[in-house]
């Protein structure tokens, strides 16, 4: 039942998660004897008070629209995608390849050559999951979950024994060659007179971010496509009768999934380090799900919550850096944050809608078969009507 | 007036949920030891009065006299103490608890369970005695049948000490045998001098069993009658305003061509068991094929299979040309593209989503037309404007394509998927219990659709439990009976009591049969049905 006007649903009820959460990390840091008021400022100051501190929460933004992308995909079809994580190292591997086998001319054509296997290898890495719950019916959460650990033995293996430069003691990849380095937001801005710090890592992915999400967008609620995703997420039975295949949704929407997670390699693996690491992820796979969670599996909602997550990422580094306040305390935090908007949502959307109810229009009952077409003022569409 | 208080009355009590004024000054006398019938179409405010009086909802204004004495009833605790108790149309009963068990949550003295349980053992064993209610205690509920559990509902007021029991549409869920069997345990009830409130939208149900009927329209309470003064013509007008049909008007059929051909069509379950077993039957154009039996004897299956969404054996031919049924080259989109059409039985499982708006209804399963779609994207604004066209043809209220489908009565969502599937113009129209949960209004409407597309020379099967829309809408009919055609009648040519025979099985209608009879072969085919309704 809608009985929240839109913009309560999307900006009261994530706002005053937050504020909860923030609430909850301050009364934390009072209790370790720190200054609250001055570890935000910090956070704030550190996070976006310069372009050095914007080009870090960007770069973290960007990995984190992806793998938001990822999951807010999955669940339009009901399913939990978990494996990002693994998803997105898999998609290392395929620029890492790309990159270092194919002579590129240039970094647009790298750039291409490089998402598409970057895409290419995720969307395998999703598929098997997928397949194994379309045919065998094997749950996607399990299996995901297991395939970030073979994703991570596999890539340690790959490492170690194959990618590594002979002598280098490091399991790294050779660094990539000078023709597929990405612009940074630096040399992107420059040519307009802004000057952007030089050694943030924030690049083009940035953009490619924000155009999946367009992509994202016109896939769920402009196409056939979509359309199925959606319906056979709402009611499997429903799917089956008009005809929508669920073995297909299963494979096309987990390949998608996986797709949008693995294109993540761009942005830290061919943005950042240029040359692929173990642990190049660094959890992003599953900050990814509090994203989608957070953002309602809207991608403009998945835009905004990988926007504050990347914050608090940033934020979080420097606090761990300037003040005596321990990293895991950073961790707490943004666990805070995950817990209040995605965890416990119901806890601050069922006083809302209350106190909605209260003031505003009433509904009726919706408990029988007495519940009639609600007239009245209608409060806003549901998320399936944009 | 007689001298003894009416074991309810209620007085001039309304409630809004804001601009909705669900309940207008209401007021109403039930007389102990009666049956007191409430009939109102879908959203006439009778269940919201209900659960006034069981304590769900405060009344904005009025009183409640419970044997003459004025009674507050703040929550459900207070009209249990009261002497209230209610069966809910959709069971509160907890599925791997034991029959004992579900009578006494809630109603457990101490901390330890055993006393309580052989207390209620006892007391149900009395019960059983008094009123012919007989269920074996140590049943678990997911074990036993819809009746079944409605009686463990039953019991469970009469646990609690009630002497007025509610129910919320009692017999929405039952079959036909189980409801005769539900109506002799009320009359057995009031005989017992317990008093009954039946909610229902059924004019059949008022007719057979109440002693009184109180009829409400758009919240108000627009008459209180005797039954034994008043006529299912008379009490449909006064639910729904105006005059109503209760029989349909429609010519003789002229039936053409045949254009669904079945020949020896089995299905298999996932379990293994054999639902359909050698099906033979033809529909032709222009013609009304209905298809009688109780639920669960292969009527579901033989529609799934038809519209594409499960396998079966067998040849199928539709307008000469094989239909496959493998399952391979079988969906509801190549069912689509071949001129069926299905109205599912289960309009909310399978028949919409909703949580979609009703534009998005509007083109489920024909969302890969062309008409629908401008390359790659789809057309909103073209599916808007098709909503928009057919919602006002079909009546749909509120004519709102923006609406979720949840946010439509019952009547109005199957008008939202009768729209889609009969506008496509199809050969053959599947349609599976097209006024399930329908009120009285809408019911009317959606057989002259249906009548409308036969005469437009259109096949259509007809699957319902009611035999009277069997009879009503149908120019031939056939029974099914434990996946099998047990055979086929003109419809002017037969009545309830032959097709009765025929939905139990028996096939020499011409002989006397004991109702004993009817039962036990009803039972053997009908135990496993009763469970999946």
């Amino acid at each position: 039942m809608d009985v929240m006007p839109k913009w309560a649903e999307v900006i009261l009820v994530p706002l005053i998660s937050l504020l909860l959460a923030a609430l909850l990390s301050a009364l934390v840091i009072l209790a370790i004897g720190e200054d609250p008021i001055a570890a935000v400022t910090l956070m704030v100051k550190g996070a976006l008070g310069s372009t050095y501190g914007w080009g870090y929460t960007l770069y973290y933004a960007t990995n984190f629209i992806f793998t938001g992308l990822a999951v807010a995909v999955a669940f339009h079809a009901r399913l939990f995608n978990i494996g990002g994580e693994g998803q997105a190292m898999l998609g290392g591997l395929g620029v890492a390849i790309a990159a270092l086998y194919i002579p590129w001319p240039h970094w647009t054509l790298a750039l291409i050559g490089c998402g598409v296997m970057a895409g290419l290898l995720g969307a395998i890495w999703a598929a098997i999951p997928g397949w194994l719950q379309a045919k065998r019916g094997s749950h996607v959460v399990i299996t995901t979950i297991m395939f970030n650990f073979i994703a991570a033995a596999l890539l340690n293996y790959v490492l170690v024994n194959v990618m590594r430069p002979p002598g280098s003691m490091d399991p790294a990849s050779a660094r990539f060659p000078e023709a597929v380095h990405l612009p940074t937001l630096h040399e992107l801005l420059a040519p307009l007179g802004i000057a952007f710090s030089k050694s943030a890592p924030a690049n083009i992915s940035l953009l490619v971010a924000a155009a999946a999400c367009i992509v994202v967008w016109l896939l769920i609620w402009r196409t056939r496509l979509g359309y199925e995703i959606r319906a056979y997420g709402h009611s499997q039975p429903a799917a089956k009768y008009a005809g929508i295949s669920p073995v297909r949704i299963t494979m096309v929407t987990m390949i998608i999934s996986g797709a949008l997670a693995g294109l993540m390699a761009i942005n830290n693996v061919m943005g950042e380090s240029e040359r692929l690491v173990l642990n190049a992820t660094e959890g992003a796979g599953f900050i990814g799900i509090a994203v989608a969670l957070m953002g309602r599996s809207h991608p403009v909602g998945v835009f905004f919550a990988a926007l504050l997550f990347g914050f608090l990422y940033q934020g979080g580094a420097e606090l761990a850096l300037w003040t005596s306040i321990p990293r895991e305390l950073i961790v707490v935090i943004q666990a805070l944050v995950i817990l209040f908007t995605g965890a416990l949502d119901n806890m601050v959307r069922m006083p809302l809608e209350r106190l909605f109810l209260m003031f505003r229009r009433p509904a009726p009952p919706a408990n029988s078969a007495d519940s009639e077409p609600k007239p009245g003022p209608r409060s806003g569409q549901s998320e399936g009507a944009e | 007036m007689t001298d003894t208080a009416p074991a309810i009355e209620l007085k001039g009590i309304s409630k809004a949920f804001g601009p909705v004024q669900a309940n207008k000054d209401i007021s109403i006398r039930v007389m102990p030891g009666t049956i007191h019938g409430i009939i109102g179409e879908n959203g006439a405010g009778k269940s919201t009065l209900m659960s006034i009086l069981y304590g769900f909802y405060k009344a904005d204004a009025g009183e409640i006299f419970i044997s003459g004495k004025k009674t507050d009833i703040p929550d459900s605790q207070a009209a249990i103490a009261a002497g209230i108790g209610m069966v809910f149309q959709h069971f509160k009963l907890v599925e791997n608890f034991t029959v004992l068990e579900n009578i006494i949550l809630g109603a457990e003295d101490g901390r330890l369970l055993k006393p309580s349980l052989s207390k209620a053992r006892k007391s149900l064993i009395s019960l059983a005695e008094d009123y012919g209610l007989n269920v074996d205690p140590d049943a678990l509920i997911q074990d036993i049948g819809v009746g079944m559990q409605q009686r463990v509902e039953i019991l469970k007021a009469l646990y609690r000490q009630a002497d007025i029991l509610i129910l919320d549409e009692p017999t929405g869920v039952l079959t036909p045998a189980e409801a005769d069997q539900l109506f002799r345990i009320l009359g057995r009830l009031r005989s017992e001098g317990k008093t009954i409130i039946l909610i229902t939208h059924k004019l059949r149900e008022i007719m057979e069993i109440t002693d009184t009927v109180s009829v409400m329209r758009r919240g108000k309470m627009t008459a209180t009658v005797k039954t034994a003064e008043t006529s299912p013509p008379e009490l449909a007008e006064l639910m729904v305003g105006r005059k109503v049909l209760l029989r349909v008007n429609k010519k003789p059929a002229t039936p053409g061509d045949v254009i669904l051909d079945v020949k020896g069509l089995r299905v298999v379950d996932g379990k293994g068991v054999e639902r359909l077993r050698g099906i033979d039957l033809q529909v032709c154009a222009g013609e009304v094929l209905g298809l009688a039996g109780v639920a669960g004897n292969g009527q579901s299956e033989l529609l799934e299979v038809l519209g594409g969404y499960a396998d079966g054996t067998g040849n199928v031919t539709l307008n000469g040309t094989p239909l496959d049924l493998s399952g391979k080259k079988s969906d509801g989109q190549s069912r689509r593209a071949r001129g069926v059409a299905h109205v599912p039985e289960d309009r909310q499982r399978e028949g919409l989503i909703m949580d979609f708006q009703a534009w998005e209804n509007n083109v489920f399963g024909y969302h890969h037309d062309d008409r629908f779609n401008s390359g790659l994207l789809m057309d909103h604004a073209a599916i808007r404007a098709d909503a928009e066209d057919k919602m006002a043809r079909f009546d749909v209220r509120p004519p709102d394509p923006t609406l979720a489908a949840k946010n439509f009565s019952g009547g109005n969502q199957q008008k939202i998927v009768l729209a889609r599937e009969i506008e496509r113009n199809p050969d053959l129209l599947l349609i599976g219990q097209p006024t399930r949960g329908v009120d009285i209004g809408a019911i009317e409407f959606i057989h002259e659709q249906i009548i409308a597309l036969r005469d437009q020379g259109k096949a259509i099967l007809l699957v319902s439990v009611e035999l009277e829309e069997i009879l009503a809408l149908s120019d031939r009919i056939a029974v099914m009976f434990d996946g099998q055609i047990m055979g086929e009648r003109a419809a002017d040519q037969t009545d309830e009591k032959e097709l009765g025979l025929l939905m139990a099985g028996i096939t020499d209608t011409e002989n006397e049969h004991s109702v004993a009879e009817v039962e036990a072969n009803l039972a053997r085919a009908g135990g496993d049905a009763s469970k999946e309704v």
